[in-house]
């Protein structure tokens, strides 16, 4: 899932500003389940701005809404509140939901809340932790399901630098070193050979290289495709 | 190794001299005064084969290891040019590769380098575009013609005018798993590692049973020494240098001594910890983080050559 974090609310206060009506918008998707942009997290965003917005004396007045996921243009049809009604939307979905809301609705400002981070397990009540990286190029079958892109903090493909630490990470000691991990678990699984193996270099056009990346099924495209016709 | 060796270095390897090799770090700013009075001293100094210029060593900016390197050929001291996989990409690595032949300098040694966040730019962003590995194997192409790189119809790029280097990797022997860290330096022999220069030790037994388990592994190890300025150095060591371990007893002799005897009592242990390893190894790398004048007491302590 992606993982996203509220924006500090001095940053939040810079961006509203100008405006006199904002709508709060959260999103049911991944932001609900971190527990950072969902609907109940939108309710309390609102109602901290009003505050804000009091104390500073702005003229401003936050209501909030959300949807199934801001990604989608389906679930905009579900909105209760009209965007264009407002002089902002903040959104509190990922940079995704941001973006897709803002071609969805081009004569609207649509506002980030949040700064977008990674793609997370929840790894503990509260916690979730980076474990991919998108990178395009799965090696996990090689690396005994411990990903050297996501845990390794300088995304290292031959094995461990001299950075590690009893079992962390040189860049944090609250990190664990990810090479340590895949070393520990192909040990357990005998298969040492595959650290061993002389990895070849990672391709980055896989990788935001190349650009925008695309994930586009020719079926479903040209099913569309026929249906217009 | 059948072809002719390439640097003074290499040949004095090969000959099976104890080899001691220094270091130096380009200065953070343009006064390159005191890179050339270190090199001074180095010249003093016959026993030092080469010496390393380090590569925004900790991830503290600085001048280039190639602008020291060239300085450093410039007055006949041979360089071994550092380059870490850190702040360039293979495209970056490979070019500098190509400028330092033409420079003259033959020796590199290949490292990871330390994380940007460990330094004074820690918004920097992190490249690792290789690791030590894939640069190892980067100069292999380069020395065999070709670069990392295809043309257009998925051919090997052909290089006009090759070159050819003494190629070195380091090792961490006293890390806590020690292990890993054996599987990946057989993999930079593989990747073409003609020489080991190691991470600081101060632990002869642990460096012992390190050098036992690499027994198989035939290529020179130069074990890293580092000068000890005091016992806060040491004791800094242990707490942030992964993979370092300073005892006890030598921190309490950089406690006990008088402040004015400090040199002299490092100077003494790196010459013990010298003369207790040379025997399982080929030779030491010296790291003397300024106090360069020490190089010729500490090899005179050491009675190493």
């Amino acid at each position: 899932m992606i993982v996203a974090e509220r924006k500090p609310m001095d940053e939040i206060l810079e961006m509203v500003a100008g405006c006199k009506k904002v709508l709060v918008l959260g999103c049911g998707g991944c932001v609900t389940v971190c527990l950072t942009g969902g609907e109940r997290q939108a309710e309390m965003l609102a109602s901290q701005l009003n505050l804000a917005a009091k104390a500073k004396g702005l003229q401003l007045e936050a209501t909030f809404d959300s949807i199934t996921r801001q990604c989608e243009k389906e679930f905009f049809d579900n909105l209760s509140e009209t965007p264009g009604d407002y002089d902002a939307v903040l959104s509190i979905a990922c940079g995704a939901g941001v973006q897709f809301m803002t071609e969805v609705y081009p004569k609207t400002p649509i506002l980030p809340g949040m700064n977008t981070t990674h793609l997370a397990s929840n790894v503990e009540q509260g916690v979730w932790e980076e474990y991919c990286r998108g990178c395009g190029d799965c090696v996990l079958a090689w690396t005994g399901g411990v990903c050297p892109v996501a845990k390794c903090s300088k995304s290292l493909i031959n094995g461990t630098c001299g950075g590690t630490d009893n079992g962390k990470c040189e860049v944090n000691p609250d990190m664990a070193c990810g090479w340590l991990k895949i070393y520990e678990r192909l040990n357990d699984l005998g298969r040492l050979d595959e650290y061993r193996k002389m990895r070849a270099t990672r391709d980055h056009r896989k990788d935001r290289g190349n650009g925008v990346r695309r994930l586009v099924l020719a079926e479903m495209t040209e099913d569309e495709e026929a249906g217009n016709e | 190794m059948s072809s002719e060796p390439v640097s003074t270095f290499q040949r004095d390897l090969e000959a099976g001299k104890f080899v001691v090799t220094a270091e130096i770090g380009p200065p953070k700013g343009t006064n390159i005064a005191p890179v050339i009075h270190e090199a001074e001293e180095f010249l003093k100094s016959e026993q030092i084969s080469a010496v390393n210029v380090t590569d925004i060593q900790t991830a503290v900016m600085r001048g280039s290891s190639m602008v020291g390197a060239k300085l450093l050929h410039d007055v006949g001291i041979e360089p071994v040019l550092q380059m870490v996989t850190r702040d360039r990409n293979r495209l970056a690595l490979q070019s500098d590769l190509l400028a330092a032949y033409i420079f003259g300098i033959r020796n590199v040694l290949c490292l990871t380098g330390d994380h940007t966040t460990m330094g004074d730019h820690p918004e920097a962003m992190p490249v690792y575009d290789l690791d030590s590995v894939s640069l190892l194997e980067a100069i292999g192409k380069l020395e065999g013609g070709t670069d990392l790189g295809k043309d257009m119809k998925g051919n090997a790029n052909e290089l006009d005018g090759v070159p050819k280097f003494f190629k070195g990797c380091c090792v961490t022997p006293c890390a806590d798993e020690v292990d890993p860290q054996v599987i990946k330096l057989e993999k930079k022999v593989e990747a073409g590692a003609q020489f080991v220069q190691t991470q600081a030790v101060y632990e002869p037994k642990a460096f012992e049973t390190f050098m036992k388990k690499v027994e198989h592994i035939d290529v020179p190890i130069l074990v890293g020494i580092v000068m000890l300025k005091n016992a806060g150095m040491g004791k800094y060591m242990n707490r942030g240098v992964p993979g370092v371990v300073v005892p006890d007893d030598i921190i309490q002799r950089l406690t006990d001594c008088e402040k004015e005897d400090r040199q002299k009592v490092s100077i003494e242990i790196c010459g013990e910890l010298i003369a207790s390893m040379k025997d399982m190894c080929q030779g030491a790398h010296l790291m003397t983080l300024g106090w360069d004048h020490c190089v010729p007491d500490i090899i005179k302590a050491a009675g190493a050559v």
